[in-house]
């Protein structure tokens, strides 16, 4: 097969990953931090979907009123970071309402029952969309107005470069969060030591609520890019890709936001080129085939420790 | 102000005092009694239920003790309610009293001629309540049906989830082998025209061998737990989850691509052979051997693994060979089940056996408590139940039932019933006599 075509999928494969990525982070630091299953995170990227296609509505809605005398460009563009941002945030408070409904009281039972109550959560979230919106799949607003270049054989959408740089991006804020503040810190130094650190003054909650609402933050960009990519939102979007993203911020080794963002591209490249090369229902058998091959040989993840004395975060 | 407090005590007290008095008789009665009652109500409606019904206003007998009515119809709550104190409550409450001290006597006498054929008589007589009850209308006889085949699935969860302390997320797939291989089976061999071609053996023969095809599907899905199970013996806890978890979603990816047996459209017509009696006779034929596995020394050795591996070992128990032994069992009544299920539905498809099926899976375990054999009972029976009655509520249920079990892991973190041992011997055993009388009763 010619060149173009595996640099195509490359192209696509870091649209899928970027999603993927994105979720995965937020898996891996509640998991590294609290050392739960938040298994509740990929409804969260539906709700982050849908509270964008509402926010963006919304915005949408105002600009058409032509208040506020922009170019169609500009005002697009405003449009997508307000409602990146907007939603974030919204997303970010639904994410900290579940932590302190679901898990805090559970803070001291045992690990499965916490991952019970994020299943439960889960299908709290979707059957409530359902009750609410109805059946009827909802189409998310053009946020971006295609436009296609072709580079050397190769077709790329403007849609897609936004997708893979906001993603990028947002990875690399957090990695400096993580790294530079005084709030990352208190969460690596909460991963390094769950017993101890609560003594050095540091508040379990008040970290509890930050990891749950970073992650859940970076859930709704994943959503909103997703709207922009296929604009089809329905309230089951989040089971498979919050699984999907689940295994991917496991195999990249507990609490390890590198390890996430890369396995969350290499499970986009594999679903990629899997479908590409092989008829695309085999894809599910084949990706996860790897990944049971991977955590057969190395059972800890890529960055993961074996015996979890020196975490990474 | 303070006066009325103390009488609302005094009065709660008093209430109190008079469900203790009213029930201190019935704690005599045992398990037969109750059982001889329960057939009186079931036989009781057989006969008079629907009179009583249409007396009552109701079009026909309340299939699920008339929740289902009552969410539908809330005007029908006074009639449903007298419907139940008629058919289920006097009755069992009186026939348990009046006989407290016959069954007794009777039980005695048989628990000290032999605990086998003492416990076969319980369960014969469980299974004639059951099969009066579901007797009525089809829609109970599914219910119990699925309620039967989830206590197997609940159980053999339970094997790995509670007693060697594993998340595992598998269990789906190894349903979904055991269904396709039952499946596969019973239409080649016995079903005519089917996809495969002309069936192979006279179709009499076919509720004969279909503990055959049962057995295969639990071997077949024995066989893919070697996938989980080899894995478990470089890695625990949260990196086992995932390769189970991933171990589900290959099961699922196969059998979507396998043209074969259907591909994403799926298979059906399995001949119509799990009727009641082949499921009770599985379903406590599950409970029986789990009990007795988890309660055995390898059952032993799974807990010492789950609390410490490393102590374990140096406690000369063999890990690798327990948790091998432990996966390969509990896939093994996985796929029973799974066979079981696919001749009660008669049609099964790759997507009946997704998250959707984990998160129920794992609920009922959980409900029921970790670590016990009666807790998975009842956690079976009380999800399936629970699900059935709440169905009017049609997306509220998923709702509620949610709710419920946050709110369960908050106040009961380990389940309803959890770190219990299941001994039928005590269940049986005479309420009223102490030990000594019972050796005075029988001499």
């Amino acid at each position: 097969m010619p060149l173009q075509f595996y640099l195509q999928q490359i192209v696509n494969a870091l649209q899928l990953g970027s999603f993927y990525a994105l979720i995965a982070l937020g898996y891996s630091m509640v998991y590294g931090v609290l050392m739960l299953f938040n298994f509740a995170h990929g409804d969260v990227f539906m709700v982050g979907a849908y509270i964008g296609f509402f926010v963006s509505s919304g915005l949408l809605a105002l600009a058409n009123t032509g208040i506020i005398p922009l170019a169609d460009n500009v005002m697009l563009g405003l449009v997508l970071v307000l409602t990146l941002f907007i939603s974030m945030i919204l997303t970010s408070l639904v994410g900290m309402l579940i932590e302190r409904i679901g898990y805090r009281p559970l803070r001291g039972a045992p690990r499965a029952s916490a991952a019970i109550t994020g299943l439960m959560i889960g299908i709290i979230l979707e059957t409530g969309n359902l009750a609410i919106l109805g059946p009827t799949r909802l189409s998310f607003p053009a946020l971006i107005e295609s436009v296609t270049y072709v580079i050397a054989g190769v077709s790329v959408t403007n849609k897609k470069i936004v997708i893979v740089f906001v993603s990028l991006l947002l990875t690399l804020a957090l990695h400096q969060f993580v790294r530079r503040t005084k709030w990352g810190m208190a969460m690596r130094a909460m991963a390094f030591d769950f017993v101890v650190v609560p003594l050095m003054g540091i508040s379990i909650n008040k970290i509890a609520l930050l990891t749950f609402g970073l992650g859940s933050a970076l859930a709704a960009a994943a959503g909103i890019l997703f709207g922009v990519a296929y604009p089809v939102l329905d309230p089951y979007m989040g089971i498979i890709f919050g699984w999907k993203a689940f295994v991917a911020a496991i195999l990249g080794g507990r609490g390890s936001i590198l390890g996430a963002s890369l396995a969350g591209f290499m499970l986009g490249f594999i679903e990629i080129f899997v479908a590409a090369i092989f008829p695309s229902t085999m894809r599910d058998l084949i990706a996860f085939s790897i990944i049971l091959i991977i955590l057969t040989f190395r059972p800890h993840g890529f960055f993961g420790e074996p015996y979890s004395a020196q975490l990474r975060l | 102000m303070e006066l009325n407090v103390e009488y609302a005590e005094e009065n709660r007290s008093r209430v109190r005092n008079l469900l203790h008095k009213l029930w201190e008789p019935y704690k005599q009665v045992p398990l037969l009694g109750w059982l001889l009652a329960a057939s009186v109500a079931v036989l009781l409606e057989m006969f008079v239920g629907h009179p009583l019904a249409r007396l009552l206003g109701m079009s026909k007998i309340p299939a699920l003790f008339g929740v289902l009515l009552i969410l539908k119809t809330p005007g029908l709550i006074p009639s449903t309610l007298l419907y139940l104190l008629l058919i289920y409550g006097l009755p069992i409450g009186i026939t348990a009293r009046l006989t407290a001290k016959l069954t007794n006597l009777i039980v005695a006498k048989l628990y000290d001629t032999s605990t086998g054929i003492s416990l076969l008589i319980h369960i014969a007589l469980l299974y004639a309540v059951l099969h009066l009850w579901t007797g009525i209308n089809d829609y109970r006889l599914l219910v119990v049906k699925l309620t039967l085949i989830a206590i197997i699935i609940t159980l053999s969860l339970n094997v790995i989830n509670g007693y060697m302390g594993e998340f595992s997320c598998s269990h789906p797939g190894f349903i979904a082998l055991g269904a396709y291989t039952a499946s596969v089976f019973t239409i080649v061999l016995f079903v005519s025209e089917n996809r495969f071609g002309e069936a192979v053996l006279p179709p009499e023969l076919g509720p004969y061998l279909f503990p055959i095809g049962l057995v295969l599907g639990g071997i077949v899905a024995a066989i893919g737990a070697l996938l989980v199970a080899i894995p478990s013996f470089r890695t625990r806890g949260d990196y086992l989850a995932i390769i189970s978890l991933a171990f589900m979603f290959i099961v699922v990816s196969l059998f979507n691509n396998l043209e074969i047996v259907g591909g994403p459209r799926g298979l059906s017509n399995q001949p119509d052979y799990a009727n009641l009696p082949t499921i009770f006779v599985w379903t406590m034929l599950s409970i029986w051997i789990i009990n007795n596995f988890v309660r055995s020394i390898i059952g032993k050795a799974l807990n010492a693994v789950r609390d410490g591996e490393l102590a374990a070992s140096a406690m000369t128990v063999n890990t690798r060979k327990t948790k091998m032994v432990a996966f390969l069992f509990s896939a093994f009544w996985a796929g029973v089940a799974g066979g079981l299920f696919a001749h009660v539905i008669r049609y099964i498809n790759p997507g009946t056996f997704g998250i959707r099926k984990l998160a129920e899976v794992l609920a009922m375990v959980y409900l029921g408590g970790l670590n016990s054999v009666a807790g998975s009972v009842v956690g079976a029976v009380g999800f399936n139940l629970l699900s059935e009655a709440l169905r009017p509520l049609e997306i509220l249920k998923w709702i509620i039932i949610p709710i419920m079990l946050i709110l369960l892991m908050i106040y009961r973190p380990t389940g309803l019933i959890a770190f219990t041992e299941l001994n039928p011997i005590s269940l049986i055993k005479p309420k009223s006599m102490t030990e000594g009388e019972v050796d005075n009763a029988a001499s």
